[in-house]
């Protein structure tokens, strides 16, 4: 009874079937359907923006690994969200060659403004933290990515600014 | 000395396809697939004696090599571009400027393997770059340099982007096969080696997004044109990527073997802020420290060996005298703590109980039996781990804490650091503006 209920919910989820038709376009790329869990996975975020219980019972289905399986997929990778996160993300990286040029500096900030420290969201919903490693921009250390865009060169100077053109 | 990697990059259309046939691009896949056969590109490039860029510097001729001789089918083409090696930013130059270099190298290795499929494993960290090489690769699909029938000679290869998802260990070959074939990143054993049993048990080769971007240059020149590049033991040229205490940090191509003093004090205009010079992690943070007497170490594989670190990625932090090397050894722990896969246990529990202790000396809370526990903790993860991230993170802060011993103690022993005037922390930034 309980796996009809939460089978139905996450069909629910997928009314348009849009994930099934992305995930068989999807599998043509690998030789074994096993191979299609992370661009399924890639794909359900994007489409709901973080992957809940059922988008994971959802993806299980989809491409036929079992639910344990698809979570212990999910949690090894630190960029797979498994609880919703704020409209704006920030990946703030603060490994060796952003921390010497400031990030802990940045970090101290975004913490005392939008209380917010790695994997919070701030009261208001507007702001998460994510502490990166490494987003491979060291000449313009520190950087971030807020969401999709890359920001460089950052400092207490221009902090404010970025922050501000996202409300 | 000429660009093989980053020629036409000044152009700011240079990751078109029109623009790079152009400038020769393509030449060397018709050369390949019109007068060679792949015995002949396999024997050139082991004859160039190019070495893989990623870090491990493997002979890319014996690996193609190897895979070739195993009579399996079909052979896979892997790309590794998951960059991940803290302080790395230079296949991120190739994959955003350059990207029909590294699909042509790729084309040729596919054509020596008789291989028909690859994929580039792209770290989910440059999503801007993935659209890039998408539409690379399907410029390349419609000018008949990808497909199944390239250049009209029924040769037929196909490539698509395989994106990470946040994973530094999926930089290590078999930990990348696992994450392609739908896996968690845990890192295989070998042997056997990907070239006889890698993605989906059949031949694969795996290798680095700057040596697929060599690969075109020696098949078009000859590998002794290359070989007269770098050093003997090192041919051809290596993209150094600078960044830290330096005035004009960036990415250079410079030939192997370029001394350290002249990549800091000629290309990236010496330290900034007229500060003096602490130290140089070579090659990402899993090499270990240079003190500042090691800076005419040439830097190739060999001499930086030597000097007990590696040429890695060519990654090169430059740490001026306001940075402490406790605190930047504390982060770089926290970063080995966080990337272990959790596999074996001196890496997994090693890594914790190094980070702890090293956090209670940052923050005055240590005495010297915390020192030698640390030691202690390092020597039982060196060499005792399965993959090679342990026995780097271990292998750095004991390099670290035999060069810049008197730092360490200088913190248990006054429960601070000695760099303490605020104004020099962390070069500009002050914590005051925060309040």
């Amino acid at each position: 009874m309980e796996t009809s209920t939460s089978q139905s919910t996450a069909d629910a989820l997928d009314k348009g079937g849009i994930l099934k038709n992305k995930i068989k376009v999807l599998k043509k790329m690998y030789p074994h359907t096993r191979s299609v869990l992370l661009p399924a996975l890639h794909a359900a975020q994007q489409l709901y923006g973080w992957l809940s219980e059922d988008a994971i019972e959802q993806v299980s289905r989809l491409t036929g690994v079992t639910t344990a399986d698809v979570k212990g997929v999910v949690t090894f990778y630190s960029l797979f969200k498994t609880k919703p996160l704020g409209r704006h993300v920030i990946y703030l990286c603060t490994n060796v060659a952003c921390l010497i040029m400031g990030a802990d500096t940045l970090e101290e900030y975004l913490g005392k403004t939008y209380g917010i420290s790695h994997g919070e969201t701030s009261a208001d919903g507007r702001f998460s933290l994510v502490i990166m490693e490494c987003i491979g921009a060291c000449d313009k250390a520190p950087a971030m990515l807020v969401n999709d865009d890359c920001h460089f060169n950052i400092s207490m100077d221009n902090i404010q600014q970025i922050m501000e053109s996202y409300r | 000395m000429k660009n093989i990697i980053l020629k036409n990059i000044e152009n700011p259309n240079s990751h078109r396809i029109e623009e790079y046939i152009k400038a020769g691009g393509y030449f060397a896949l018709e050369h390949a697939v019109n007068e060679m056969t792949p015995r002949d590109i396999i024997d050139d490039i082991k004859k160039s004696g190019l070495r893989g860029r990623g870090g491990a510097g493997f002979s890319t001729g014996m690996k193609w090599q190897f895979a070739s001789l195993d009579p399996k089918f079909p052979k896979y083409i892997v790309c590794n571009a998951d960059e991940g090696e803290p302080g790395t930013f230079k296949d991120r130059v190739i994959l955003e400027k350059n990207p029909h270099q590294l699909i042509e190298g790729m084309v040729i290795t596919a054509y020596a393997l008789q291989s028909v499929r690859g994929y580039i494993y792209l770290r989910a960290e440059y999503p801007h770059v993935e659209k890039i090489l998408n539409d690379a690769i399907q410029e390349a699909y419609a000018k008949g340099f990808l497909g199944n029938d390239i250049m009209s000679r029924h040769f037929r290869f196909n490539l698509s982007v395989h994106r990470g998802a946040g994973a530094y260990i999926c930089g290590e070959e078999t930990a990348l096969i696992n994450s392609l074939e739908g896996r968690r990143g845990d890192p295989r054993v070998k042997p056997p080696f990907p070239v006889n049993s890698g993605a989906w048990s059949k031949p694969t080769i795996v290798n680095n997004v700057e040596t697929y971007a060599n690969i075109p240059y020696i098949v078009e020149t000859s590998p002794k044109a290359y070989s007269f590049l770098g050093t003997r033991d090192a041919p051809g040229t290596k993209l150094f990527c600078v960044s830290g205490a330096v005035k004009n940090p960036g990415v250079f191509e410079l030939q192997l073997g370029t001394p350290l003093r002249e990549i800091i004090y000629d290309h990236c205009g010496g330290i900034r802020n007229g500060r003096a010079l602490k130290g140089i992690i070579p090659g990402g943070l899993s090499t270990s420290i240079l003190t500042p007497d090691m800076i005419d170490c040439p830097m190739d594989f060999a001499n930086l060996a030597r000097h007990g670190s590696m040429l890695g990625s060519g990654a090169v932090i430059v740490l001026d005298d306001t940075m402490c090397i406790v605190k930047i050894y504390e982060r770089a722990m926290r970063f080995f703590e966080h990337e272990s896969c959790g596999k074996c246990t001196p890496c997994r529990e090693g890594t914790g109980w190094m980070r702890t202790i090293l956090r209670r000396i940052e923050d005055g809370m240590a005495d010297m039996e915390d020192l030698a526990t640390l030691e202690d903790v390092a020597h039982n993860v060196a060499g005792k781990t399965f993959c090679p991230l342990g026995e780097g993170a271990a292998q750095v802060l004991l390099s670290a804490m035999k060069r810049y011993r008197g730092e360490f103690e200088y913190h248990v022993k006054y429960k601070k650091c000695e760099v303490t005037d605020p104004s020099l922390r962390w070069g500009h930034m002050s914590m005051d503006e925060l309040d």
